[in-house]
């Protein structure tokens, strides 16, 4: 396993020093969840946002990246999306909604084993594109879905 | 959450399956008010899902407030046969978490 942290994970779950630490409120989930992308999905801006998660703002528009949305939502809370990246060694996709609060809805690590396509559902606050940005070999590529919202869902 | 997750795999061809999962978690996102008392509802949602191809990860999602209530998750995995296990485990921002397992048929 290549990612240290879930190790340590596991292992503050195990260990009770760790979980009195826990009780104790000196070490909140949060903090044993450092490596969460925080700063990514608190961003308030794309760009931000993609900086933070991807590392770099450079996007190349590709026809390749597949953006399947509803091009009417009527619920803005359930938008189902889904994103083929079709591009070899596609290592991750950001999904970002351009008129939500924060704009970085969530971020896929593919596998060598799982690359081809993710289907998740998203919320989105009011009709605006939805942007899959695939990260492959260093460079980003990007792929857009319009989706236009008749009942928002973000609430409030 | 009281609700245990659902998870569905099966092989659609050449060794490629094909999983789809509904975990269930309210998915708040902190900006909701409750409608009778008027305070808002704190955040609430799953920050992490890890899946498995017998025991070895395969995708890990990190997810936002902007996903939706009982998030519903597809996605595939190559080099599978039927009889494999795939595993999908989450946890949310409060320190919570859930698993579960289905075998690929």
């Amino acid at each position: 396993m290549k990612n240290p942290r879930r190790i340590f994970l596991r292992a503050a779950l195990a260990s009770s020093t760790v979980a009195v630490a826990v009780s104790a409120g000196l070490l909140t989930p949060q903090t044993v969840l450092a490596a969460w992308p925080k700063k990514a999905f608190e961003a308030k801006d794309e760009k931000t946002a993609l900086e933070a998660i991807a590392g770099s703002t450079d996007v190349i528009e590709s026809g390749d990246v597949k953006v399947k949305t509803p091009d009417i939502a009527e619920n803005g809370a359930v938008v189902s999306v889904t994103v083929e990246p079709n591009i070899p060694g596609a290592e991750s996709v950001a999904l970002l909604v351009a008129e939500n609060p924060t704009k970085l809805a969530a971020n896929f690590n593919f596998s060598k084993q799982s690359s081809s396509f993710i289907t998740c559902r998203v919320k989105m606050r009011k009709s605006s594109d939805v942007t899959a940005i695939v990260k492959a070999g260093g460079k980003l590529y990007s792929g857009k879905g319009h989706v236009k919202v008749t009942l928002g869902g973000c609430g409030g | 959450m009281a609700r245990k997750m659902k998870i569905r795999a099966f092989v659609k061809d050449g060794g490629v399956t094909v999983v789809k999962a509904i975990l269930y978690h309210p998915m708040e996102t902190g900006l909701r008010k409750d409608k009778a008392t008027g305070e808002v509802i704190p955040a609430h949602f799953i920050e992490e899902v890890v899946a498995t191809h017998n025991r070895n990860p395969v995708l890990t999602c990190d997810w936002g407030t902007a996903v939706s209530k009982n998030p519903f998750l597809s996605f595939d995995v190559s080099g599978t046969k039927a009889g494999d296990k795939i595993g999908i485990t989450w946890t949310d921002n409060l320190g919570k978490s859930d698993s579960g397992e289905a075998t690929i048929s």
